[in-house]
């Protein structure tokens, strides 16, 4: 679950880490009023993803009247697919410095790691690949969290990177280093997120530290511990989504396990690894698969029967492929399960389908006499699949 | 031989008495495997699958003497019983659980490295070593042969595919190794391999990785740097698009981590022949072991 960026600074402000004032409007209006508060504004729009700025999702606004045109152009606004159901109006601040802070999981090291840059502002990932050496990195102890002296030696590093004046002093950069990073990594831990970002941490003319942007990733396996949060997200999840694959969203309102590619040839199968193997299988038969569906571990009739459902929903398909590794589930029940499923759904397109299991040559039997394709491998079955979505186009 | 499980090693399941760890553990019990003793805390003290079960691992561990623990408890539970097993004393854990959050496995990846236990998993298929009539987790007995080849795999199903087509073929296991579709895990690709390299039975390695994080790179480092055996490569997800999650909670092309591209040129660099097709596996497994 990706927040919002007044919900991660709201996250950010309850763990004592600083960012601008700021009001969340809905309307015009309330961007308008909101605006009579603060003084001099900026508008940013509030979706779950990045490059909204180019997009001309952030706006200046140098009075109300200013704010209210801003935020009405905003909230109308589609930024790449995503409805923006708010914005955020937040005092302008005093740049002296920009700097980049982020808490991340970094896999190799099966840790959280501290990010920390002073080439803020910019995609961290654009620094990482053409300045890595820019990039201080910290790997706490995840039971202890980053103890004191350990930030100021990544902030030392950072520092030894950095180019130009520095604004603050060392001594007092330091000071204020230390909290900061404590608070960020304090949060990241209790919200069980795998990223916590500050992008950029400002440094302001008169020396303070402040949050100019925030991101916050929760954990997916964790949210049944954040219930407060997903409420929270409330009627702004729908728009949150808005800019996701339609069919997609569909496939997680059903509980499966769905990614939509844009080809013509459905693929199900069980397990991610092999599911992935079959979407490869595919391709090198010259084909294009429509999607990657995983059933899980097992071959259940009712499974298949849903994700047959949910790849037909996909109006590109021209031909499905089902492989199945059945372990000890018998091919001849898989067999009965998909011949049941095909009549009840009605599908008239191609069908193959590759198993393996306990009395797998009775259960491709039963297929054949029921009219769908069986096939001994996968890449037998891949290409028969691939010739016949191709024969039936032309 | 083998690597990390033998038919001396004296196993306990943690949460045995769940409707998963008994139908595993039975499986198990079926396939050879010593299992000693179950672990329900509040059921200590009663018998399941003719086993006794104990409301601790440490208890259960002086009782039974036992050295290796299959966890299959539910995911919010899952971490905190992957550290109890080490605080016991056990030197391997292998964890099936899959959607533990991340940041428990990170807690627990670190309690764990601390006690020099060792980790297999989580959301893994866990580990067989089919010439020692021994498992621990949910590998079909029926896809276990003995035999001269190490498995390692991040995925569940392909691994049971490998090792069904291997055998078909004539080749069997020493030991097969899932070590798990999650973004933290315990033991690595270059883990396992260097396990492998000091068996004396296992005469070549296949390994079987997927998209997502930098594992696959950093054995290619290894087996670059000389490596006793022959390994056969294998990846899947060639056709995977960036940012999206495929299946597996680890498998995923972020930035410019983790793309099989990467991950194909790596090991070809290392001079690892590299497979397309899981029949490719087999032919060159027969080419290099004829």
């Amino acid at each position: 679950m990706k927040l919002l960026e007044h919900q991660a600074k709201a996250q950010f402000r309850s763990e004592g880490i600083e960012c601008p004032m700021g009001r969340v409007a809905r309307t015009p209006g309330e961007a308008e009023s909101a605006a009579r508060e603060l003084g001099e504004v900026v508008v940013k729009a509030q979706v779950p993803i990045g490059g909204r700025g180019k997009a001309g999702g952030v706006k200046v606004a140098r009075t109300p009247e200013e704010a209210r045109a801003a935020a009405s152009q905003i909230l109308q606004m589609e930024i790449r697919g995503y409805r923006v159901p708010a914005v955020l109006l937040e005092e302008l601040l005093d740049i002296g410095q920009e700097l980049y802070l982020g808490v991340t999981l970094d896999r190799d090291r099966r840790r959280l790691a501290v990010l920390l840059s002073f080439a803020g502002g910019m995609e961290i990932e654009d620094v990482a690949e053409r300045t890595p050496e820019k990039i201080a990195k910290l790997w706490p102890d995840p039971f202890s969290g980053p103890l004191p002296f350990e930030i100021r030696q990544l902030t030392l590093n950072a520092l030894a990177s950095a180019q130009g004046e520095q604004i603050l002093d060392r001594s007092r950069l330091l000071n204020l280093m230390v909290p900061l990073v404590q608070r960020l990594y304090q949060l990241c831990q209790r919200l069980d997120a795998t990223l916590c970002e500050i992008n950029p941490l400002v440094i302001t003319r008169s020396g303070q530290l402040i949050a100019g942007d925030g991101k916050v990733e929760v954990d997916q396996n964790a949210e049944y511990r954040h219930h407060d949060l997903v409420r929270e997200l409330g009627g702004d999840a729908e728009a949150a989504s808005s800019g996701d694959d339609q069919l997609e969203v569909e496939a997680r309102r059903r509980g499966l396990t769905y990614v939509h590619l844009g080809g013509d040839i459905g693929v199900i199968g069980n397990g991610a690894g092999l599911v992935m193997n079959t979407l490869d299988l595919v391709k090198q038969q010259g084909g294009s698969p429509a999607n990657f569906l995983d059933i899980g571990g097992g071959a259940k009739a009712e499974v298949v029967r849903q994700a047959l459902e949910m790849v037909l929903l996909d109006p590109e398909v021209k031909g499905i492929f089902v492989n199945i590794f059945g372990g000890i589930t018998r091919g001849d029940e898989v067999a009965k399960g998909l011949i049941q499923a095909r009549d009840e759904l009605q599908i008239k397109l191609p069908l193959v389908v590759r198993m393996t299991g306990t009395r797998e040559e009775e259960g491709r039997r039963l297929l054949e006499e029921g009219g769908i394709i069986p096939a001994v491998s996968a890449s037998e079955a891949a290409r028969r699949v691939v010739e016949m979505v191709a024969g039936a186009g032309r | 031989m083998s690597i990390l499980l033998n038919s001396e090693s004296r196993v306990l399941v943690q949460g045995m008495t769940g409707s998963e760890g008994t139908f595993h553990t039975q499986q198990m019990i079926e396939f050879g495997t010593n299992v000693v003793a179950g672990v329900s805390p509040g059921k200590g003290g009663s018998q399941h699958l003719g086993r006794p079960v104990y409301d601790s691992v440490a208890e259960a561990v002086i009782a039974t003497g036992a050295t290796v623990s299959g966890v299959f408890v539910p995911p919010a539970f899952a971490a905190d019983a992957i550290m109890e097993a080490a605080a016991a004393g056990l030197q391997l854990v292998v964890c099936i659980t899959e959607l533990i959050p991340v940041n428990d496995m990170v807690r627990a990846r670190a309690y764990l490295s601390s006690r020099g236990a060792r980790l297999v998993g989580p959301n893994c298929p866990g580990l067989m070593s089919p010439g020692e009539r021994s498992k621990v987790g949910i590998i079909p007995n029926q896809n276990g042969r003995p035999g001269p080849v190490g498995v390692v795999s991040r995925s569940g199903t392909l691994t049971y595919e490998i090792m069904q087509s291997l055998g078909a073929a004539g080749y069997g296991q020493t030991t097969a190794v899932g070590i798990g579709g999650d973004p933290v895990l315990g033991l690595s690709f270059s883990d396992v391999l260097e396990l492998f390299a000091t068996d004396p039975e296992t005469e070549l390695v296949v390994m079987a990785g997927e998209i997502g994080g930098s594992d696959e790179e950093r054995a290619a480092e290894l087996i670059g740097r000389g490596y006793p055996k022959p390994v056969v490569g294998f990846i899947s997800g060639r056709t995977a698009p960036p940012g999206k999650r495929m299946g597996h909670a680890g498998a995923i092309i972020s930035g410019n981590t983790g793309s099989a591209a990467s991950k194909v040129a790596a090991l070809e660099r290392a001079r690892v022949e590299v497979a397309d097709t899981i029949e490719q596996i087999v032919e060159r497994v027969t080419a290099r072991l004829r």
